[in-house]
């Protein structure tokens, strides 16, 4: 059931987004199904937690972390589900009037729902790990949904700072959440609850504690974290009402009621969180009242009553639980309706400022009973919520040893959230008419009807409550407050108590904020407490975005030589510790013979030449030099396969460079330029990297190694792949998957050499007309002797030198000369396909023939043999690895003839 | 001989590394197939070597010829070559889409923001 639940906002926001396309105002009707859903659900488990039973839901998610996905359903998590889900149906309907058919409303409603799901998530995540997860996703939907209006830069600038304090606060709670879990031996939660955190280090668990409160208390808006939630005002007024008041920002109270049985009896406990909580409160309600920004008023005030729900989490007896409960429920049922009455006169009237409105009653009636009735409830008055909200809270200081200052506290903040409540809920609607920018009217229901329901709710609650004092309601009371204290308790409220100093104390709050709200129009220009929050976090950005310029400038100059000299410095600098460490000198074998002397300072001296040569085209040419040379070495200590692989690279090598350094400047351009340091710089870190280099070569060459692998080899060729040529039967059957990884590369790179070059879009260069005669003759004699010579080649590959690489190499380099001698198209039309089709034909050919081993219930291209008999009697093996070749043969012939044509087609 | 060849290895490392450190494209990329040409002669180097017989098996013993090279750093060659000719295809047709953008092979300009657009840029083409 619980797994179900969560997953109802995550499927219905695919749903809403897939809805978006259907019709524009079906996602805000598919989140308040979805809601209604959601809530039913959890209603139909109501009898067992109100008995003070729960529901859980458990599977393994990390078993190698101990992390489950552990869902559980108790008072608490009820509470906070309901709030989620019953006031996000309300602002699903709320949300269709708000915004219309507007076209972002399938990415509004799907943020939506992300996020209700991630709430969801968090309250009823009986792991820590989940819990965070859930945590986090509200933080990024929240951020989302604050810069919904993106093009605003005010927008964007109050989702970066939401997000930024909130993910940072996220972090260090999950610091802190790490060390429980390490500390106590477990992630769940419930585990915890019995368990406890006694027989811990005191001072670890301090700080374990500080660092799960920072979480809680940037979520919460607590001071000095509370900047971003009036900043957050810039979202879309739906956003205001639910996340920002009545379900997000409660998140860190929650999870300070979750630990509070585990946690609470830890001393920093009941000194941080009411002096944190209590600070916000009074700060906040006196900022609220300073505000003219309708919105800005209640989000003040909905900080202030965040604090007072810490202040009474952190007192953490029954009744300061008790009195949470009911702060939490009062609070969203009146600040979300207010939130929408507030987004409503915006709608409606073009304006937010409280100065500028008043006697908006005459023409939106309807809203106007609605906010005042949840006015009532913010300014607790009998009977409404509010009005237990500040009696129980009251009745929670009065039993503390400091009660006369928490007293005082608690009624100077009911006093200022009265005044508030006026300004914010009844002000605009009585007194004179005033002009707005648009002429107020009444909107349709869906604008002013949620109101009504949650206002009226507030008060309906607030009788069954506290007339009936066994009502049907008190058993949930009594399961919140146990799961939040950790153990059974029957919950007693009461309206009426008699006359006592709770009473008293409630009713001088009252007439003191019934005075003060005479002067509520003056009260936005006391000057005091001028401080910025948003500013401040400002200059912060700032100063790290600065910090981090300073820090690149140093770091990256901007020179790439410079980035590789340092790159390749520390690549070679510890081979050449290596080198000289090991002491490679010993027992060398000093004998060589002339020829490959020779070959040996061929290579080298065109090493040489390459690097120091004048002009580039020298360059190439000496670098085309050492690969000969490197060929005759291959083929001078038996490599024929190594040997023709690589002659016909380099020739293509070279071509490739002759043809995109047509256009570059002859000569190194920049070398002139180059200044000593840089210089001697590079011949240094060469130096090091070449005698580096030659040591390891020394070290490796002259170590003993193991050769079973050599042995393995070539004792398996031909028995198991029917191949005398070792190297080859290694590429296309023992390695056969490295050699399919292979092509795909070749073939990509192809793919992106084709696409570099179509950039342009211009036509291709046509005819080259200038080529001789002699090499047109030449190319045409040519060709046929080279396509015949490669598929000789392929063929015979498994026993003797040649193979797919080989011969796709020789073809291709049939096409370039073509190419070179005629004309890029005219080869083309010569291979009767585009090169681009050969790759994939290829690639298709040798993954084919790796599925004949899938078919068989064999790994992939495991080779598969069959004996053919030919005419003459003899028998021939036939297998997979052939046909394996060819692809291999067919990709390399079109990636080359690929790369060939296109360059030289350019100009 | 291998005493003789490693010398020889690491002068094309200090050939090929010298090169990468220019500030000219074009002598970058003749960097990057000569450190191709360095890394693939070392391996056949350092892997130990033997003169002149190929590892093909006698198929009438079925045993390979006497002093016969060993073939998988060949296998591991072989591959490297052909790939190192793909990355450097690549590379140079990059080059040369850099040049006919910028109208510079110089390195120095990459991360500057005033470079010079004497190519495409100028003239309004992406």
């Amino acid at each position: 059931m619980l797994a179900f639940l969560t997953a109802v906002p995550f499927v219905a926001a695919v749903a809403a987004a897939i809805a978006s396309r259907v019709d524009r105002r079906a996602p805000g009707f598919v989140m308040l199904a979805a809601s209604l859903l959601a809530a039913a659900m959890l209603l139909s488990q109501w009898g067992e937690v109100t008995d003070g039973a729960t529901v859980e839901w458990v599977t393994s998610w990390v078993p190698s972390l101990e992390w489950t996905v552990a869902l559980r359903l108790d008072g608490l998590s009820m509470l906070f589900g309901l709030l989620i889900t019953g006031i996000g149906a309300l602002i699903a309907w709320y949300g269709t009037g708000y915004f219309g058919a507007d076209a972002r409303n399938g990415r509004f409603f799907t943020t939506l729902l992300i996020f209700q799901g991630g709430m969801l998530v968090a309250v009823l995540a009986d792991d820590f790990a989940l819990l965070y997860v859930g945590w986090e996703v509200t933080s990024v939907s929240s951020f989302a949904l604050i810069g919904f209006a993106h093009d605003r830069a005010e927008a964007r600038q109050a989702a970066q700072h939401a997000l930024l304090v909130t993910i940072a606060g996220g972090l260090a709670m999950l610091v802190g959440l790490i060390m429980l879990g390490v500390l106590t031996d477990t992630w769940r939660v419930s585990e915890l609850t019995s368990r406890g955190v006694l027989g811990i280090d005191a001072t670890l668990a301090t700080v374990m504690f500080l660092l799960v409160a920072v979480g809680a208390f940037t979520k919460s808006a607590q001071f000095p974290f509370h900047g971003w939630l009036p900043g957050a005002m810039a979202a879309p007024t739906p956003v205001s009402a639910y996340l920002h008041s009545a379900t997000m920002v409660k998140l860190g109270v929650y999870l300070v009621a979750r630990l509070q049985p585990s946690l609470g009896d830890l001393e920093a406990w009941g000194i941080v969180l009411p002096a944190v909580g209590g600070f916000t409160m009074l700060y906040a309600a006196f900022m609220a009242v300073r505000e003219v920004d309708l919105k800005r008023v209640l989000a003040f005030s909905t900080v202030s009553a965040l604090g007072s729900m810490i202040m009474l989490a952190g007192l953490g007896t029954t009744h300061a639980l008790t009195a949470l409960a009911i702060t939490v429920i009062a609070h969203a049922c009146y600040k979300a309706a207010l939130f929408m009455t507030a987004g409503t006169i915006d709608h409606e009237t073009g304006t937010r400022d409280r100065l500028a409105l008043g006697g908006l009653r005459h023409s939106m009636p309807l809203l106007a009973v609605s906010a005042g009735l949840a006015a009532v409830s913010m300014a607790g008055l009998p009977p409404a919520m509010g009005f237990l909200q500040k009696e129980t809270a009251l009745a929670a200081s009065f039993e503390e040893p400091e009660a006369w200052l928490l007293m005082a506290a608690v009624a100077a903040f009911g006093a200022l959230t009265l005044v508030a409540a006026v300004a914010a809920g009844v002000a605009p609607f009585f007194g004179a008419r005033r002009d707005t920018p648009e002429p107020p009217h009444e909107g349709p229901p869906s604008l002013w009807a949620p109101v009504a329901v949650l206002a009226v709710l507030g008060v309906v609650l607030g009788v069954v409550l506290g007339v009936a004092v066994t009502g049907p309601l008190t058993p949930f009371i009594s399961a919140i407050v146990s799961a939040s204290a950790g153990e059974p308790y029957e919950a007693h409220l009461a309206l009426w108590e008699g006359v006592n100093p709770v009473l008293l104390a409630s009713v001088a709050a009252i007439t003191a904020g019934l005075v003060l709200a005479r002067f509520h129009r003056a009260l936005p220009g006391i000057p005091w407490l001028r401080a910025n929050s948003t500013a401040a976090m400002d200059g912060v950005l700032n100063g790290m975005t600065g910090l981090a310029d300073r820090i690149e400038r140093l770091a990256q100059p901007g020179s790439l030589p410079l980035y590789l000299a340092i790159a390749l410095a520390a690549a070679v600098l510890p081979v050449l510790v290596l080198v000289v460490l090991a002491n490679p000198i010993n027992g060398l074998d000093l004998d060589a013979d002339p020829l490959t002397v020779a070959i040996a300072l061929v290579v080298a001296l065109g090493a040489y030449a390459a690097a120091r040569s004048a002009t580039r085209l020298r360059s190439i040419a000496a670098l085309g030099a050492t690969g000969y040379g490197m060929t005759l070495l291959f083929l001078r200590f038996g490599g024929p396969d190594l040997a023709m692989t690589q002659v016909l690279v380099e020739t293509l090598t070279v071509v490739l460079f002759i043809f995109a350094f047509r256009y570059l400047p002859i000569t190194h351009e920049t070398r002139d330029e180059h200044t000593r340091r840089h210089h001697v710089g590079g011949v240094v870190v060469a130096a090091v990297a070449g005698v580096a280099m030659t040591g390891v070569t020394i070290l490796l060459a002259t170590h003993e190694r193991s050769y079973h692998l050599r042995a393995f080899f070539e004792r398996a060729s031909l028995p198991e792949a029917h191949g005398a040529n070792v190297v080859n039967t290694i590429l296309v059957d023992f390695r056969a998957m490295d050699t399919m990884g292979e092509i795909t590369v070749l073939a990509v790179a192809a793919v992106g050499i084709v696409a570099l070059l179509r950039i342009t879009g211009r036509e291709p260069a046509s005819a080259a007309a200038d080529s001789s005669r002699v090499l047109r003759t030449a190319a045409r004699g040519l060709l046929p002797l080279l396509v015949v010579f490669s598929i000789f080649l392929l063929v015979r590959g498994h026993n003797e030198p040649g193979g797919g690489f080989v011969a796709g190499l020789v073809a291709a380099t049939g096409v370039t000369l073509y190419a070179i001698a005629y004309d890029a198209r005219i080869a083309r039309r010569l291979l009767r396909v585009a090169p681009r089709s050969l790759i994939a034909a290829g690639l298709l050919v040798a993954l084919g023939a790796g599925a004949f081993a899938m078919a068989s219930g064999l790994a992939p291209l495991t080779g598969m043999w069959v004996d053919v008999s030919l005419p003459g009697g003899e028998q021939i093996p036939v297998g997979t690895p052939l046909i394996f070749e060819v692809g291999v043969f067919l990709v390399v012939l079109g990636v080359a003839s690929a790369l060939a044509t296109a360059l030289l087609e350019e100009r | 001989m291998e005493v003789l060849l490693a010398p020889v290895v690491g002068i094309l490392f200090a050939a090929a590394t010298y090169l990468l450190l220019q500030r000219s494209l074009g002598e970058t990329i003749i960097g990057l197939a000569l450190l191709t040409n360095a890394a693939n002669l070392f391996i056949f180097v350092a892997a130990g070597l033997s003169k002149g017989v190929a590892p093909l098996i006698d198929t009438e013993t079925g045993e390979p010829p006497p002093g016969a090279a060993d073939p998988v750093p060949q296998a591991l060659i072989l591959t490297a070559i052909v790939i190192g000719f793909g990355v450097l295809a690549f590379f140079i047709t990059l080059a040369y889409r850099y040049h006919r953008l910028t109208g510079t092979d110089d390195l120095e300009w990459i991360a500057a923001d005033d470079a010079p657009t004497s190519g495409e840029f100028e003239s309004g083409e992406p």
